[in-house]
């Protein structure tokens, strides 16, 4: 368990994260979404100790970081690829840490099969590519066998094979009963690893929703309705309880009747039909919808389109 | 690397901790591997031996090689074979910087503070690690010098052994002076982190202000310049006659033990009080 409480972090006078409070559970993978620089490393680096917030705390299983006995043990993070000597082996890289934490020697071993590292644990760390890093990131998180686990951006650096692993990675974690906290900037990733996603913007809690909800939304039909005549059709719909909407070519855009219905309608009204098509949301949309209503959304439209064009990136 | 990767079966949370919390002993156990398993730690420590001796033994030689055609009015052999120490205390200068600025260098520092987040801890485990290593490695130069240097004096050049009055103070003294200097630049690296601006710093502590001191008036720079670490290093390796002003080698190298320790709890402090 991960609980934020009016997190508040400034460099200078940049407000980096603002009063940004969440919680988040045992069990599920939980994604941390927000574009480039909206404060999500921040915030993970404040969960961590490594940043001393300006206000506000952030605790795991109800204590501050810096208070475990056995931080490794309790908490494992990826926090930056690389954070690593390049004079260093992977072993030698794992094996201090584990020493720190009186983590048995043989454990290293253990965690750089697991990452699939094994082959180069003894090569020097600067050797290594970006997804190597990650890996021996991933492994170094792994030791202590820990019960919550933070990940930034882990796919970073990653190809098909290993983005496709990690998802496994964090699932199955998650399925074993652990806190798994996962960042990134791509809306599509999360959808395919969360369970639920925690989203921000500018240091601020936009929402925290279930990704089925979110699923919902975007699973949700429209119809889209051309038509030379479209004004009685339009009154027609919204009378039996559809809501519509005109887009920019002067299209209609009808929820809450299918398209079997809506040609029934114009049928009886004799209107003529130019167009008549079934349309799936998009996820992008639903996120919109859901931050457009979400209370604790502050920022302006323009934000928050720019911020979803960014993630989708 | 390998292609197959392996679930993570065999992992479960909720297991059982060990009893108490991290020590220093932990961590110290933890900079050990740290400080021996980069090569240019090695390196850096075996180059602080070697140049050490190396220079001494170049000052031994030369003198000898002149003795027939120069005074020897108040000669210390035993001063002239630790002249090594004045290079070899920039280059443990320059590996208790490293041992630092690595850290925040290369990134380690997250992963360490991860492990071990509070931070005096880290720096004490870290200086103590380099501490012995540092005193170890600045003893064996020390004693080393001394015995090549006294080797290369032959007759009819003056030579001095450990039974010599004053000796065994002067290797002694070089060896802590060194030990110290090491820590020092360490306590400077935690401050500054850059391993390049901590370098200069240290540097400049050492070889420039005793320059910069030189342009002042006798009777101001007389009062000041006891207080370097550049002096306090002369007037360790000093046979009996000092100037009035200057302080003796075991209260110079007080001074010095001073201005380490308090460098060190003000660097303790700093790294408490800022973001990794």
């Amino acid at each position: 368990m991960i609980e934020a409480k009016g997190l508040t972090k400034h460099y200078g006078d940049k407000l980096a994260v603002d009063q940004l409070s969440f919680e988040v559970r045992p069990g599920v993978v939980t994604g941390f979404l927000g574009p480039n620089g909206s404060g999500k490393s921040t915030t993970m680096r404040m969960i961590m100790g490594l940043d001393l917030p300006n206000a506000g705390s952030a605790t795991v299983n109800g204590r501050h970081f810096n208070d475990l006995p056995w931080p490794m043990h309790e908490v494992g993070a990826l926090l930056e690829a690389k954070a690593i000597h390049p004079g260093r082996s992977a072993r030698n890289h794992l094996l201090m840490l584990a020493q720190s934490n009186r983590i048995d020697r043989r454990r290293v071993d253990e965690v750089l099969e697991v990452v699939g590292l094994s082959d180069v644990a003894n090569r020097r760390a600067g050797k290594f590519s970006l997804g190597m890093g990650q890996r021996l990131g991933i492994a170094a998180a792994m030791l202590g066998d820990p019960e919550v686990l933070l990940f930034d951006e882990p796919v970073n650096g990653l190809d098909p094979d290993g983005i496709r692993w990690v998802r496994t990675f964090l699932k199955s974690l998650a399925k074993e009963g652990r806190t798994v906290f996962v960042s990134s900037h791509l809306m599509s990733e999360m959808a395919l690893t969360a369970d639920e996603v925690v989203i921000i913007g500018k240091g601020r809690l936009i929402v925290q929703v279930a990704i089925d909800e979110l699923l919902a939304q975007s699973s949700r039909q429209s119809v889209r309705v051309s038509s030379p005549d479209i004004a009685p059709l339009r009154g027609a719909l919204e009378k039996e309880g559809a809501t519509t909407s005109v887009e920019d070519d002067g299209s209609l855009t009808v929820r809450g009747k299918d398209h079997k219905e809506i040609g029934e309608l114009a049928a009886q009204l004799s209107v003529v039909l130019y167009e008549l098509t079934p349309q799936t949301e998009s996820l992008e949309e639903a996120f919109m919808e859901l931050t457009e209503s979400s209370i604790e959304y502050r920022g302006t439209n323009a934000n928050i389109a720019n911020a979803l064009k960014e993630m989708e990136q | 690397m390998s292609s197959t990767m392996t679930s993570p079966t065999g992992l479960g949370p909720h297991k059982q901790l060990p009893p108490g919390r991290y020590s220093l002993v932990d961590q110290m156990r933890s900079e050990w591997t740290k400080l021996v398993s980069v090569r240019s730690t090695i390196w850096t420590l075996a180059l602080t031996i070697v140049i050490g001796i190396g220079v001494s033994a170049l000052a031994a030689a030369e003198t000898r090689s002149h003795w027939n055609t120069t005074p020897h009015f108040g000669f210390d052999p035993t001063s002239l074979s630790l002249t090594g120490v004045f290079v070899a205390q920039l280059i443990i200068g320059v590996l208790g910087v490293l041992v630092m600025s690595a850290e925040y260098g290369t990134g380690t520092i997250r992963a360490t503070l991860s492990a071990t987040p509070r931070r005096p801890g880290v720096l004490v485990a870290k200086a103590s690690v380099f501490g012995i290593v540092a005193l170890v490695v600045s003893m064996v130069t020390a004693f080393l010098s001394f015995f090549v240097g006294q080797a290369l004096l032959s007759a009819p050049a003056v030579h001095a052994t450990l039974s010599t009055p004053g000796a065994l103070r002067e290797i002694l003294g070089t060896g802590i002076f060194l030990f110290l200097v090491g820590l020092f630049a360490l306590a400077i690296a935690t401050l500054i982190r850059h391993t390049a601006g901590a370098i200069s710093t240290f540097v400049g502590i050492l070889l420039v202000l005793p320059t910069v001191l030189q342009a002042l008036p006798n009777s101001i720079h007389n009062d000041i310049e006891r207080f370097l670490p550049s002096r306090i290093g002369i007037e360790v390796l000093s046979h009996g006659h000092q100037p009035p002003f200057v302080f003796t080698p075991w209260v110079g190298l007080a001074v010095m033990a001073g201005y380490t320790a308090v460098l060190l709890v003000i660097a303790g402090v700093k790294m408490s009080k800022r973001d990794a």
